[in-house]
């Protein structure tokens, strides 16, 4: 699932880049919090085991061999954030030293494997041990099952950032730029190997691994509660988990351009003067629209004209590239005002506290 | 059953000499190896880009000819080249490309009525792609001792604590693969059997659990020796080197390559 250079557009690339960046910052401050002066060498040897588990052969039923990532593994022993950290150490060294992997498609590659995939891996594992006792069963079942999941939620984000290529970056003539195949054919192709060895290979080694811990080294599956003896309180979580939200949303912001037409009710006032845009309207609302566009809609719409019009500033044609660049120009807004009104909201209370 | 350990020994073997090879080849005399390790990312990383940007063939092609003169002027052999990059990419993108000649859109192609000329056209612009990308960022790769990219990395403002990390990572991976290959080396060698397909997972899945512990249990040790020698959490990097008129004039004339190549094959 390494995704190489040359397969993601270099928009692409730079928005997962950007997303991969928010998920490493805030793995960081949260795990710097935790773990202080001891993350550095606790990050480096673990990325280095997570290295060298990438290279075991796993056994399968059946008789064929697969590669893990380990990602279940670490989120289970690490926690989310280390995860995140160790994974992406990994992934970055097997690209800059072994040459595994793109450099461009890095950010992709971790956005896909090290954040997504911890994150999923970590959710799946809490929710089904949830209450298990240290040495259940259950446990191993869940390690299990959050490999399985996790590797699988990264073959899906890699196979829709494939299939997403053809239909943004094609030539004049319909020549597909980078990954050739649409999402039609990229989600299936990807999935088929993943649901059954990549997967497979994932949930074995995870499973057999905390089967082990359970029994000769315990301690380390407590180790994520150590960790978090230090750790801040909810608030954060649940922001962060507000993050993987917005991240989610922003990667597939360009799914938009997919849609054809215009949303119901978003008509500009020119839609109404136009016949093909009038038939579409018509279509959507099972009505004629009016003659001409109402009065109201047309005198507002001269009263504002929006700084990325259409979603695409005018600098750039690239419609894909337009939507995303509005995604993260609108989420960057949203977080500037919400930052001041913050500041706003919060200095009066300080100041009281101080006099 | 002796292969499957056979096969993650050979992977570690491959993993080490590489490494071995390309510490070798960063010492030879060549035109890159005589550059600043900064000059050396960033001029590589921008020929990448263009490759990624430009949208013709030939360009790319031509991309991938200049990647091939930098290889035999940095006396990196072409058949190292293609053994380790070429017939690699070839055989992974190939078979993905192959596919699309059939399934893309377009007007068919002459007498190979079931493929399209676009779907040619877009095979082989994803194969000249990965090519010639991966070609740049093994040339980066071999010429570059790890120890200049690092150094190279924090001169390019990337966070101190990120680039220990990679160097501390980095060192314990061989310290970590030596320890992983004498643990299948050791149960190789106790083996008189055939082991059936649950215990060979058993087995695997129990050395890679040793290996965890024994990394966590090396993480502490490192944490306190970096303790005893005044650790507090902050790292710190030696000052940056001195760019010649030299490194100027090769980042220059790499970026206008690149800066060409975007334009022409726009």
């Amino acid at each position: 699932m390494h995704i190489p250079d040359g397969y993601l557009s270099p928009s692409t690339c730079a928005t997962l880049y950007a997303l991969a960046t928010a998920g490493w910052y805030a793995a960081l401050r949260r795990i710097q919090r935790m773990l202080q002066a001891r993350m550095i060498p606790l990050i480096s040897v673990f990325a280095a085991f997570s290295f060298v588990v990438m290279m075991f052969n796993v056994p399968l039923p059946g008789g064929t061999t697969g590669h893990a990532v380990g990602v279940a593994v670490a989120a289970i022993v690490l926690g989310p954030s280390g995860a995140i950290l160790a994974i992406s150490i990994a992934l970055a060294i097997q690209a800059l030293f072994f040459g595994d992997g793109g450099i461009t498609t890095l950010g992709a590659n971790c956005f896909n494997m090290a954040i997504v995939g911890s994150l999923v891996a970590y959710a799946t594992y809490r929710f089904i041990a949830a209450g298990a006792d240290e040495k259940s069963r259950r446990r191993v079942w869940a390690a299990a099952l959050a490999g399985y999941v996790a590797i699988n939620a990264s073959a899906f984000l890699a196979a829709v950032e494939f299939g997403i290529q053809p239909r943004l970056f094609h030539s004049a003539s319909g020549t597909p730029l980078y990954a050739p195949y649409p999402l039609s054919v990229a989600i299936p192709a990807m999935m088929l190997g993943h649901l059954t060895i990549a997967g497979l290979a994932e949930a074995v080694i995870s499973a057999g691994m905390i089967s082990y811990l359970q029994h000769a080294d315990i301690g380390l599956l407590r180790g994520r509660e150590t960790f978090a003896t230090l750790s801040p309180t909810a608030a954060p979580r649940a922001a962060q988990r507000l993050w993987v939200v917005v991240a989610l949303l922003m990667v597939l912001t360009p799914l938009g351009i997919l849609a054809t037409g215009t949303a119901w009710g978003e008509w500009s006032a020119s839609d109404f003067q136009q016949s093909d845009a009038r038939a579409q309207i018509a279509a959507a609302s099972h009505a004629d629209p009016p003659a001409a566009a109402p009065s109201g809609l047309a005198r507002l719409s001269a009263l504002w004209t929006a700084p990325f019009p259409a979603y695409a500033p005018a600098f750039i044609h690239n419609p894909a590239l337009g939507y995303l660049l509005s995604a993260v120009f609108g989420v960057g807004v949203l977080m500037v005002s919400y930052i001041l009104l913050r500041r706003l909201t919060n200095r009066p209370r300080v100041r009281g506290e101080l006099t | 059953m002796s292969r499957l350990i056979e096969s993650t020994l050979r992977r570690f073997a491959r993993a080490l000499s590489d490494a071995l090879i390309s510490e070798q080849i960063a010492t030879r005399r060549g035109l890159l190896q005589s550059l600043d390790a900064r000059v050396r990312v960033l001029a590589l990383f921008a020929l990448v880009l263009a490759v990624l940007l430009s949208r013709r063939i030939l360009i790319i092609a031509a991309l991938l000819a200049v990647a091939a003169l930098l290889a035999l002027a940095s006396r990196v052999s072409l058949g190292l080249l293609a053994k380790r990059v070429w017939l690699v990419a070839l055989g992974f993108t190939g078979i993905i490309a192959i596919p699309a000649l059939f399934i893309t859109p377009g007007p068919p192609l002459g007498k190979f009525a079931s493929m399209t000329s676009t779907g040619l056209r877009s095979a082989i612009l994803l194969i000249t792609r990965v090519e010639t990308a991966a070609t740049l960022t093994t040339l980066l790769v071999l010429t570059t001792p790890w120890n200049y990219l690092l150094k190279a990395l924090r001169e390019l403002k990337l966070p101190a604590e990120v680039v220990t990390v990679l160097a501390m990572t980095h060192r314990y991976i061989f310290l970590l693969i030596e320890s992983a290959n004498q643990m299948f080396e050791s149960r190789q060698s106790r083996m008189v059997g055939v082991l059936s397909s649950a215990e060979q997972r058993r087995m695997t899945a129990r050395t890679a659990g040793v290996l965890l512990s024994k990394s966590i249990e090396l993480s502490q040790d490192v944490y306190l020796a970096m303790q005893s020698r005044g650790f507090r959490g902050e790292v710190h990097a030696l000052a940056g080197s001195r760019m010649t008129a030299h490194d100027f004039a090769a980042l220059a004339l790499a970026i206008l390559a690149a800066t060409a190549a975007v334009w022409i094959g726009r």
